[in-house]
């Protein structure tokens, strides 16, 4: 059984409604507590295939779709579900569909020929006398990736921010749509290329369902190992960068220098610091080293630990921290935002929990904080990643040599599958489509930053200017997974 | 205060010794292809590369392409493909990131007697991804923490343009930040130079003609320093810039 949420239907069994009555059924279950994980469009003979995939309390999904004339569309469902506006606003950008009543019809990425025109995105403005515009980027003071921010400020005070991604639009999807087998991995490990292991896994899921796959305990094991070392080492980079910009020194080289023995971990595992390579379909070429694994785990566990109580027993760091870009529960359930953001507002969601495989053998245990801010998102990291090290603490001994690579044979013909992974970042979805000769046709991926860049737009509401660097490393968002 | 304490003691001296000789256990590097005849009229090695990084017969690799996925080395059944833990993998000519048959040769760096001397006690960078994945930021990140520790010869990340000696590039140079790209390289002053990191920033790597691309700014400004890797490890960019600072 996989350690992720995997789901296929053949295409002759998918749901298939006329908009209006898909749309009301859509509508009737978002209302009744679905969980909106993603919508996305397929060009087809008869117009623009739109299908909608919602997540079930017993963490099953349900699709449905329907056809849709683009010139004619669809009243948006963002107006039911706010966590759809990014589904919605790029369904319209790039295949043409009319959305009607939707709030924020802005381009999510400038796709096509409206590249070049980065410079007139429409922003939001407020007017008043003592309101002024503050406008970063797209590049920006550090070695990060380009994304444009621009605040609505009355003096220090941050009445809205907008931000315009986009700059990181490279065609990923159009690539992924060719269906080349030797590319689909290792295209996805750079859809956010600090959380490739998590994108690989989700495609090789998707692929091994369609060839009718199952993998041994060994392979599920080995993968989930460097899935949780990914996490650790991302979380000790989030804690690190957190150190890093509210000053305290001490807690940035310990958590940087703990990050370089995680990732190295990863490496000694399968020859990349980001578990490149490492993942494909029908198996998992590492080189086993339980002892390393072991002592890594626990060099980890005790330097952290004191890192943890320096950091978080600091007053300093809690002055900074607490009660800074706060969202309340409701405000994220109702943005849908996923992964540690949700958690941290006290959200219980992680595609982890009851899963099979890997997890099934090992229950890892989940955490969530009630308050929300930049503290909970801190606090959510150190706490994730020490169970994660408790986990790794309890697999790493029956880390065996898995055989490296097996040839997964023929995809089944006209199917539909999803597959869901949690990424340290949040879910990570990967929806693969074949066509009557058992090709992949449509590979369509959804990053957990799509769902969560909103989530620190409106955090920065009332909060002052010079707090943002320390919510947006809160949240950590990837700009390349959101433009793809 | 003790808790502090505890943490200092227990970080100790974290810094790798010498960056120039240091080998990364584990690290899959420098590929290496054995002279042994390729079977008649076989291309395993070809068509199991996601980026076409490779030509046959005779082997070619291109460093330049390469993402050291590693999927090449199983598919030969000679068995002349390779990957070592060697770090040092940057040129500085274009051509000399092809690995041909034979004993491992490790490329050279030479960005000339004129920018070394000017630049060889203290070289500033200033970074700019431009569809980089964040895999070659963190290395290049990386490069500055405690263990690389790249600040003691005198390499440093700046937030200006105006201040930087090399522009650092990585990604494969997406038509959205195409414009930004040349406007932080018109802002430098000269002399300056252009340093292209990861396989994306060298050739496209994966994104070789992808619809989002537009790779005219490295027509314009050939980099003197390639970087290859996806990401590069810090110490292959590390090994480059003191190879070429020749410190």
């Amino acid at each position: 059984m996989s350690s992720l949420v995997v789901h296929a239907v053949a295409l002759d069994e998918l749901p298939v409604l006329e908009p209006r009555a898909w749309r009301n059924w859509v509508k009737g279950e978002l209302l009744q507590g679905g969980r909106p994980v993603m919508l996305w469009g397929r060009r087809g003979d008869a117009g623009v295939e739109v299908s909608i995939a919602l997540q079930r309390a017993d963490r099953g999904l349900d699709v449905l779709r329907t056809t849709v004339d683009p010139a004619h569309g669809y009243f948006a469902l963002t107006e039911v579900a706010l966590a759809l506006h990014g589904c919605e606003r790029e369904l319209h950008e790039t295949l043409g569909v009319r959305l009607t009543g939707h709030p924020w019809l802005k381009p999510l990425r400038h796709h096509g020929q409206t590249q070049a025109e980065m410079a007139a995105y429409p922003y939001y403005r407020l007017d008043g006398k003592c309101v002024h515009e503050v406008a970063v980027g797209p590049i920006h003071a550090g070695v990060i990736e380009p994304g444009s921010f621009r605040f609505q400020c009355n003096g220090e005070l941050v009445h809205h921010l907008e931000i315009q991604l986009g700059y990181q639009h490279r065609g990923v999807e159009a690539l992924l749509d060719r269906g080349d087998p030797r590319r689909s991995v290792p295209l996805v490990e750079t859809v956010a290329g600090d959380a490739s292991v998590a994108h690989a896994w989700a495609t090789c899921a998707a692929l091994e369902r369609l060839a009718g796959v199952a993998l041994a305990p060994e392979v599920e094991l080995a993968r989930a190992t460097l899935l949780e070392l990914e996490r650790v080492a991302m979380h000790l980079a989030g804690l690190a960068g957190l150190a890093t910009d509210v000053g305290f020194v001490p807690g940035a080289s310990t958590y940087g220098r703990l990050r370089t023995t995680a990732i190295n971990t990863t490496m000694r595992l399968c020859g990349s610091r980001f578990g490149r390579g490492a993942l494909h379909p029908g198996g998992v070429a590492i080189t086993p080293d339980a002892p390393a694994v072991a002592a890594a785990v626990a060099l980890l566990t005790a330097h952290g630990a004191t890192a943890d109580a320096c950091f978080f027993g600091s007053r300093v760091v809690q002055h900074r921290l607490q009660g800074v870009g706060a969202l309340t529960t409701a405000q994220a359930l109702q943005l849908g935002l996923v992964g540690p953001a949700a958690r941290a507002c006290g959200v219980e969601l992680d595609q982890r929990e009851g899963a099979g495989g890997a997890y099934a053998a090992r229950p890892i245990a989940v955490v969530t904080e009630p308050s929300g801010d930049c503290w909970a998102r801190a606090r959510m990291r150190g706490r994730e990643l020490a169970a994660s090290l408790a986990w790794l603490a309890d697999a790493a001994p029956a880390l065996t040599a898995v055989p490296a690579r097996q040839p997964i044979g023929a995809l089944a013909p006209s199917h539909l599958v999803l597959a869901l992974a949690e990424s340290w970042r949040g879910e990570v979805v990967h929806a693969l489509e074949t066509d009557a000769a058992g090709r992949v046709v449509r590979h369509k991926v959804q990053d957990p930053s799509l769902r969560n860049w909103l989530g620190l737009a409106l955090g920065m509401r009332d909060n002052d200017i010079s707090d943002f660097p320390i919510c947006n490393k809160s949240y950590d968002l990837s700009y390349c997974g959101n433009d793809l | 205060m003790w808790k502090l304490l505890q943490l200092r003691r227990e970080q100790g001296r974290q810094a790798i010794a010498d960056l120039r000789t240091a080998r990364p256990e584990g690290f899959r590097g420098l590929p290496v292809i054995a002279t042994t005849p390729c079977a008649d009229g076989c291309r395993a090695c070809v068509d199991v590369c996601p980026t076409a990084a490779i030509t046959a017969p005779p082997v070619r690799l291109d460093l330049g392409r390469c993402t050291l996925c590693g999927a090449c080395a199983p598919a030969c059944p000679a068995g002349k493909l390779a990957f070592t833990p060697e770090v040092a993998m940057a040129a500085s000519r274009r051509d000399d990131l092809v690995v041909a048959e034979g004993p491992p040769r490790v490329p050279e760096v030479d960005i000339g007697a004129a920018l070394r001397r000017r630049f060889g006690r203290s070289l500033k960078l200033r970074q700019v991804s431009a569809g980089g994945c964040n895999g070659c930021e963190l290395e290049l990140n990386a490069l500055a923490n405690v263990n690389f520790d790249i600040g003691r010869h005198g390499i440093e990340w700046v937030a200006s343009p105006r201040h930087a000696d090399a522009l650092v590039v990585s990604g494969p140079i997406t038509r959205t930040m195409a414009d930004a790209v040349q406007l932080a390289w018109d802002a430098m002053a000269e002399p300056r130079f252009v340093i292209a990191v990861g396989a994306c920033a060298i050739s496209g790597g994966l994104y070789d003609g992808a619809p989002g691309v537009d790779r005219g700014f490295f027509d314009r400004q050939p980099p003197l320093i390639y970087v290859p890797g996806c990401p590069p490890h810090p110490l292959t960019i590390a090994r480059a810039l003191l190879a070429a600072l020749n410190s």
